[in-house]
């Protein structure tokens, strides 16, 4: 096959593009350049699309003897990822670009791309496991607990999964980096990336406020509709959110209050307790089934709110777009605008994704 | 494999690489005092008498320097900070807008550092600075301006300027012109002394000769402030140990591609209409950037065209895969390629600017290569198109 191999200069990607080489496919790396105006060294607690960053790509590239080139997606990035981002902070919800990013960059405006320069896939350092069988997708967790990323892959589509190839998907970590060292590639050591690439310093409500300025609201105590205080916008907010309120009197009954849901429009920010603060049944909408197969009635499966923990047993049924899932044990914390994808225990093989669906709303 | 990127880099002339290597492997320091040092100083003054000779200038006028940056850099901020020196009140740049990055950085660091003022000189859609526009600048008032630099021949679209006329409507005002020749020597006819330009920018890798070594030509009296302070090398304008190997290599290449550049010239300038030719007999609506392929103030080497819906970076890596090389202009530090500043200072939008790749031709270049791209353009645009523009916008997409 002819293999496109996204490079992000990190040693995953570098590591899976090794594998694609040595499984046989006609490689070729190439790194996104997403931002409009690359820092030249690499800053704060992530370097994304650095001038460092596209040069350890290039150099693992090299040493992989397979060709390189750098691709300018900043302007698509910052219309499909950065734009959506401050919109849904906007509007009250809690958007993943990541997920976002591996659905309309990678796998989208990438892999078109890709296609129609004669490839036949997109290679990624993703940590799932996916395989495909007469043309069926099947996503998985992967073999690494830690790493598993199958969550903010789980709203790619069938196609673009048919397209897609994650080398990393049966490896661990710690086994990645040794195989990397092994194959004298001096990202090896380099540290994972965390955060969102595209804001640094990790400070998202100073990013938020730049873009969106001061947008004044009430903050409410849910039970009473008392006005417990002020605060600067709605996007400041998260759902579940404990800390950084800025209520001073305590909470009559001294428990501690949590951000219970957002109203953009009026630019109200309800709390409560955590008690309020658990759901037990979740309306999503967008669904996407990775493996061509819509839930035929109620289906048993256990659900993920968030890329990393907040899962739940649940009973899911679809209707058509829209999937409810009745959650066996409450969740908390379960932001609108994060994705709620549904998997299929299977502890010898890994989890199946089910589907994924957009969380719209919550009680 | 096909490599129609000589403006980027063309090889070296064997005549060049011999002397490199006889000079690599004697010792001296130029300005040592001894039979060595001596040795070493007459190899450099005579390569300095061999460029003055080939680009009629005096051998005083010729400053060695790191390259074609470093001379471009030079020209603009030493002269920029003597004539502000002289005379505070001169703090104005007029600059074209189509000059290489080793210009325009430097004259936007001096605006941004030094409070330099920048006035743009326009050029016309076949990317020529015309003598009226610069006298246009010059009406509007000239005490306080520095220096005008304009660059001989683009490098991207390859359109030669009337450096002789600018320079003598900066004469009437008493202004310095620097020009960049970097892309002219070798290809046309440079004359230092009747260009009238005060300073003019030459390198190595363009004609044959070694990476890393250039010159600033300098009017004898023109005075600039250097930017390397040390020895005192080089009029004290250019403090440095002298590269004597490269020095050496240097005027060999000035030399022989001077001397031979009507028989080059003519032969690639046949050459370049043959690749135009195919080129749009392969794809019609690919457009020819620059000025009309019959002008003869058009470098012999360069064709640049916009191939309209293709992203050039797609173009670039689908000929690469077909061992075709080429280039899609200037590229930033992380290796993107950016829309090309020349192009848009010459009318044409985002997406004709994105769309766009250079083939250049150079001494080395024969009708394998013309015939080569011929087979496998058509190709490459088709799927390129397929491609789109995938980096961008959507709404600029569809526009």
């Amino acid at each position: 096959m002819r293999v496109l191999a996204a490079m992000s200069g990190g040693v995953d990607s570098a590591v899976a593009a090794a594998r694609a080489v040595e499984a046989g496919h006609d490689v070729t790396g190439v790194h996104l350049a997403l931002s409009a105006k690359p820092g030249t060294l690499r800053t704060g607690s992530r370097g994304c699309c650095t001038v460092e960053d596209s040069r350890d790509a290039r150099r693992a590239a090299d040493i992989l003897g397979i060709p390189f080139y750098v691709w300018d997606f900043a302007e698509r990035f910052t219309e499909e990822v950065v734009e959506t981002f401050v919109g849904e902070y906007a509007a009250g919800r809690t958007p993943n670009p990541c997920v976002t990013c591996n659905e309309k960059i990678k796998f989208e405006a990438l892999l078109e791309k890709a296609i129609a320069l004669g490839f036949d896939a997109v290679c990624t350092g993703h940590y799932a496991r996916l395989s495909v069988s007469d043309g069926v997708p099947e996503l998985r967790r992967s073999a690494d607990d830690h790493k598993d990323q199958s969550y903010v892959l789980a709203s790619l589509t069938p196609e673009q999964l048919r397209h897609a190839m994650f080398p990393l998907g049966d490896s661990r970590k710690p086994d990645v980096r040794e195989e990397a060292a092994e194959r004298g590639l001096a990202v090896a050591e380099k540290p994972d990336s965390h955060d969102i690439c595209f804001i640094p310093d990790g400070d998202t409500k100073k990013f938020l406020e730049n873009r969106l300025g001061e947008r004044p609201g009430d903050l409410v105590d849910a039970e009473t509709g008392a006005v417990l205080g002020k605060h600067t916008g709605v996007h400041g907010f998260t759902v579940g959110q404990r800390k950084g309120l800025g209520i001073d009197a305590p909470a009559a009954d001294g428990k501690p209050r949590y951000v219970l849901s957002l109203e953009p429009v009026s630019g109200t920010v309800k709390v409560g307790s955590s008690e309020e603060l658990a759901v037990s049944t979740i309306d999503a909408d967008r669904a996407i089934w990775p493996s061509e197969q819509p839930l035929s009635g109620p289906t048993e499966c256990v659900v993920q709110v968030r890329a990393h923990g907040g899962m739940a047993p649940a009973v899911a049924e679809a209707d058509g777009d829209a999937v409810r899932m009745s959650l066996r044990e409450p969740l908390t914390g379960v932001a609108p605008g994060q994705v709620a994808v549904l998997y299929r225990p299977d502890a010898e093989a890994g989890d199946v994704v089910l589907g994924s669906a957009k969380i719209a709303a919550t009680a | 494999m096909t490599y129609l990127d000589h403006a980027a880099t063309t090889p070296m002339l064997p005549d060049a690489i011999a002397a490199m290597s006889d000079a690599m492997s004697t010792v001296g320091n130029a300005s040592s005092l001894h039979s060595s040092g001596r040795r070493a100083r007459r190899v450099v003054e005579e390569a300095r008498e061999v460029v003055a000779e080939a680009l009629d200038a005096r051998p005083s006028e010729v400053i060695f320097t790191g390259g074609g940056t470093e001379s471009d850099n030079l020209a603009v901020k030493g002269t920029f900070w003597a004539r502000r020196d002289a005379d505070p009140a001169r703090r104005r740049i007029l600059v074209s807008a189509v000059e290489h990055h080793a210009v325009l950085d430097a004259v936007h660091w001096l605006a941004d550092h030094e409070g330099a003022e920048l006035t743009w000189l326009e050029v016309d859609e076949c990317g020529r600075v015309r003598p009226e526009t610069l006298r246009a600048a010059f009406e509007q008032g000239h005490d306080d301006i520095a220096l005008a630099t304009v660059m001989w021949a683009n490098n991207e679209v390859g359109t030669v300027n009337p450096v002789a006329e600018l320079a003598a409507v900066c004469a009437e005002y008493e202004v310095p012109l620097h020009t960049d020749a970097v892309q002219a020597v070798g290809g046309v006819d440079v004359g230092f002394a009747a260009s009238g330009a005060q300073a003019l920018t030459l390198t190595g890798h363009k004609i044959g000769g070694p990476y890393g070594v250039g010159a600033l030509l300098l009017d004898r009296s023109a005075t600039a402030v250097p930017l390397l302070h040390g020895g005192g090398q080089e009029r004290e304008v250019r403090s440095g140990t002298l590269d004597v190997p490269g020095i050496h290599a240097f005027a060999t290449a000035v030399r022989v591609s001077v001397a031979g550049r009507h028989e080059v010239a003519d032969r690639m300038g046949k050459l370049r209409d043959d690749l135009i030719a195919a080129v749009r007999a392969e794809v019609p609506d690919a457009v020819l950037n620059g000025l009309p392929d019959d002008s003869p103030d058009r470098l012999p080497g360069i064709a640049h065209f916009t191939f309209p819906g293709c992203a050039g970076d797609s173009l670039l890596m689908l000929l690469d895969a077909k061992g075709i090389e080429c280039s899609t202009g200037s590229a930033c530090t992380a290796g993107v390629a950016e829309p090309s500043h020349v192009l848009t200072a010459m009318g044409a939008d985002e997406t004709a600017a994105r769309g766009s790749l250079r083939f250049s031709l150079g001494h080395t270049s024969t009708r394998d290569d013309v015939d080569a791209l011929a087979r496998e353009l058509r190709g490459a645009v088709d799927r390129a198109r397929q491609a789109g523009l995938a980096g961008m916008r959507k709404q600029k997409q569809e526009a």
